[in-house]
């Protein structure tokens, strides 16, 4: 797959114009960063390049001696023949969607967005382009996401029935970016709120960065053995760990655009599942793709067939990309372990 | 409506028994009679006969949702479950408040659907899910299909029903055995304190046996154990009351249909007698259980089928006794009033000690038997799966090393996950299937086969995916028969993965030769 401004290679995506890669999977010279997570931002690159909010949250995962240049949102900055700026894609704080523009034609690669109000990170803006890359993580009708209104009211009303049945309230989240969405969205009166270790790490940063979250206490750094009444919020992979097991009583829930299918949490075997995702549902990739006025669409892990079928039905020209971004079950529910934590001396 | 999809999520909404038990009970007590018979009847496993064929509830939850069909189908595939996703893609309607019954959505709206044309259905269906929020409606459509699975076994729903009514778990699972059919009446029936069971078909709950773990020496003394051949056709219980004569399936159906001429043979036997036992398809040595399949299936066999496949019950247990309830009294005693019966009994076996006893075990497989039944002498008939009376000691299965080729989606818990796989086994150079199975692998194991399928994927036939032929897995077998409407030649039963034997390749893998081999041990040579 090749454009004048974009090439797929070996180590991912590829600016010939600007000799750097977008998220690649491999250690390059120069990156060019969307977001933090795991899957986008990998180490053993030597130049880094990030939004300003996105560069603590690398330094944190990739290490403290990593190059990192901060570029602001909407700033555009030159490298080689092209014009590189970032723009907000409102999946997690700091998260970019990254323009490239050489002779009034221009490419947007979007990394993971969604068009969801979110109070932790910048909304999402359309950009307007020739060429578009998106993700597909979520790209069937079946995932309409309700309001995160109406899915805070049902986590508000779990969390305050279990409280009033003297149980805790287990609740997974990918500790960088969901788990902070559901801290700053929660009704914090109900109870007090425990965070796993990943979850408190990246607490730090977000509130560093000027987001509001209601005060949280480090699971570890507990006064009390009971926790009835109280919410936890863990990564997905500390379910049926010894680590939950100190919270006594408790019914458990996932906040995932997963939890819209209910085999995907039956397998889990969890109570209950909130449909929460940091990623575009069916109607919100579509509006945006068609916001950009894009003339060619590239599209990225997860349901790519069908999100490329239905383009070209539409008149738009599309084409799967083979990325090495996690697809379908492995990027947002069966997250990567985190490692357990251990209790602080 | 509202309150039953209310219940259906409670269920769903949590993995503890007690929290499920307490939500059915709460329906059961506040429910108008109808109502709280349907939720019995659906959530013991009960099924309306489909009143839409599936592919038309398909096109039309699609044309409703303004999807094309062949991105429902994809649709479906990442759900893997038609009432699901035909209640996620169609557009939520303005938030209705709909209080009809239960009772009322089935007589009125879904029992009609069946005798209508499709137009008909079409605006019957359309404006029901229209009437409904989206949650109803992925109930409703779950009605509708029939797959009605909410994780709620059937001793549960006993004790719910025990817990809202004041009945004694043992008096309600008698009420409910047989086939109990839903109505205002039957609930009310179910609840009564004062009812005396008056219907003379009645059925008593099934005794059942667990597997044996271990070996049989745990058991103590063989004497205090009496031992059968286990018989590889159905459970069945025969009544004969009031001149008339109930032949019933363990899974409350009624058999007299199908098998005339054991209704035949029963009616000699004095009223107030009942019998437990096993219906199997017999000339001369039981016949393969394909055999009695078919006779199952036809519900007026004519003559030459009475004659080419004969059926015959293995009388082993009385419950019954002129009129009288005999479980309580000894299995001893049960047996010796038994076989006083003008009937064919399973025979005694008289092992002298648990090394004799297992090498008739070993022989079963000559008799077309599955192993041995354990039964303590001195035990009462069980209700349901009690422990420690009847251990059902059967023969290890066979098994062979075969290659998985093609793979499917699975549905359910494992929606989106390739989970059903189709095995194959060499035949000169080329790998030929035999076998389909989908159970037996962990979870951890089965997102490792799924990841492998996504990489090697070689060819799409619609759902079915052709794997590269690298993975090896142990599949293990009950039965096995010749039959011409397989490639391979041969029909295996009950195939699951025993394990995934990682340390073989494809070609280790074990050829159709072999496993003719086996064909041949087990029912004689080829005429």
């Amino acid at each position: 797959m090749s454009d004048s401004l974009l090439q797929l290679r070996d180590a991912g995506l590829y600016c010939p114009g600007g000799d750097f890669y977008i998220d690649p999977w491999k250690p390059v010279e120069r990156a060019v960063i969307t977001h933090a997570h795991a899957d986008h931002a990998r180490a053993g690159s030597l130049n880094y390049l990030s939004s300003t909010s996105c560069a603590p949250i690398l330094r944190a995962r990739l290490g403290l001696d990593i190059a990192v240049q901060a570029l602001d949102y909407n700033a555009a900055i030159s490298i080689g023949s092209v014009r590189v700026s970032l723009h907000p894609a409102g999946h997690i704080l700091g998260s970019a969607q990254v323009k490239v523009e050489s002779g009034g034609y221009s490419w947007v690669v979007s990394g993971d967005y969604k068009l969801q109000a979110d109070p932790t990170n910048q909304a999402f803006e359309a950009v307007r382009c020739n060429g578009f890359v998106t993700e597909a993580t979520f790209a069937l009708p079946i995932f309409r996401w309700p309001s995160s209104a109406e899915t805070f009211a049902e986590i508000n009303a779990w969390w305050q029935q279990n409280r009033d049945d003297k149980r805790a309230s287990v609740l997974y989240g990918y500790s960088l970016g969901k788990a902070q969405r559901l801290i700053a969205g929660v009704d914090a009166s109900i109870g007090p709120i425990y965070t796993h270790g990943a979850v408190e790490r990246m607490n730090e940063i977000y509130r560093q960065s000027g987001v509001q979250l209601p005060p949280t206490i480090y699971a570890m750094d507990a006064t009390t053995k009971d926790f009835s009444g109280a919410l936890i919020v863990a990564p997905p992979g500390m379910n049926g760990s010894a680590w939950i097991r100190r919270f006594g009583n408790f019914s458990n829930a996932m906040a995932s655009g997963w939890m819209q299918i209910r085999g995907h949490r039956r397998r889990r075997a969890i109570d209950r599942g909130f449909v929460l995702s940091d990623h575009a549902d069916w109607p919100g990739l579509l509006s945006a793709i068609q916001q950009t006025g894009a003339e060619q669409v590239w599209v990225t892990h997860g349901s790519i067939a069908p999100m490329v079928r239905w383009l070209n039905e539409q008149g738009i020209a599309a084409m799967g990309l083979q990325t090495q971004f996690s697809e379908e079950d492995s990027s947002e529910a069966a997250i990567p372990l985190e490692p357990e934590e251990v209790d602080a001396p | 409506m509202r309150r039953f999809a209310e219940l259906y999520f409670a269920i769903d909404g949590s993995t503890k028994t007690n929290d499920k038990v307490a939500a059915l009970s709460k329906y059961l007590r506040e429910a108008p009679a109808a109502d709280a018979a349907w939720a019995v009847f659906f959530l013991r496993g009960g099924k309306l006969p489909a009143p839409v064929p599936s592919r038309v509830l398909a096109e039309l939850a699609a044309e409703s949702a303004d999807v094309p069909p062949w991105l429902f189908a994809e649709c479906y595939e990442a759900v893997g479950d038609l009432a699901e996703t035909a209640a996620l893609l169609i557009a939520e309607s303005p938030v209705h408040q709909n209080e009809e019954s239960l009772d009322r959505f089935i007589t009125a709206r879904l029992v009609p659907l069946r005798s209508m044309v499709k137009a008909e259905q079409r605006k019957f269906l359309i404006e029901s899910w229209g009437l409904l929020s989206a949650r109803e409606r992925f109930v409703w459509n779950k009605l509708i299909t029939g797959s009605f699975r909410v994780g709620v076994s059937e001793g549960l729903v006993t004790k719910a029903i025990a817990a809202a009514t004041g009945i004694g778990n043992n008096v309600v699972a008698h009420r409910l055995a047989g086939a109990w059919q839903p109505s205002a009446e039957a609930w009310e029936a179910l609840a009564d304190h004062d009812a005396t069971d008056a219907n003379p078909g009645q059925p008593y709950p099934f005794s059942l046996a667990h597997p044996l773990e271990g070996e049989p020496e745990s058991l103590g003394d063989i004497g205090d154990w009496v031992i059968e051949y286990k018989w590889d056709g159905i459970r069945a219980q025969v009544i004969k009351r009031q001149g008339e004569v109930f032949l019933w399936s363990r899974g409350g159906e009624r058999l007299n249909g199908a098998f005339p001429d054991i209704v035949a043979e029963y009616s000699s036997l004095p009223d107030g007698t009942v019998i437990d036992g096993e219906l199997v398809a017999w000339k001369g040595a039981v016949l393969p259980f394909a055999d009695l399949q078919r006779r199952i299936t036809r519900k007026n066999p004519g003559k030459k089928v009475l004659e080419s496949t004969p059926a015959r019950i293995f009388a082993f247990d009385l419950l019954e006794w002129q009129g009288q309830d005999v479980r309580s009294s000894s299995l001893k005693q049960r047996q010796e009033l038994l076989h006083e019966l003008p009937l064919h009994f399973s025979p005694v076996l008289q092992p002298k000690n648990w090394e004799e006893a297992g090498e008739l075990r070993i022989g079963a497989r000559e008799l077309l038997s599955e192993g041995l039944m354990l039964k303590r002498r001195d035990s009462p008939y069980g209700v349901g799966r009690e422990r420690g009376v009847w251990w059902k000691w059967k023969l290890q299965p066979y098994s062979v090393d075969a290659v998985l080729v093609y793979a499917q989606r699975g549905s359910g818990r494992r929606a989106s996950l390739f989970t059903d796989y189709t095995f194959a086994l060499w035949e000169n150079d080329k790998l030929v299937p035999f076998a389909k199975a989908y159970s037996g692998l962990t979870d951890s194991e089965i997102r490792e086969v799924d990841s492998f399928i996504r990489r090697n994927t070689l060819e799409k036939f619609g759902p079915v995916c052709t794997v590269k032929p690298e993975l090896v897995f142990e599949v293990a077998f009950e039965g096995i028969q010749r039959s011409s409407r397989h490639k391979s030649g041969i029909a295996v039963r009950f195939p699951r993965m025993a394990r995934w034997r990682t340390d073989k390749s494809a070609a280790d893998a074990d050829t159709i030769d072999s496993i003719k081999a086996l064909l041949r041990e087990s029912v004689g040579p080829e005429k």
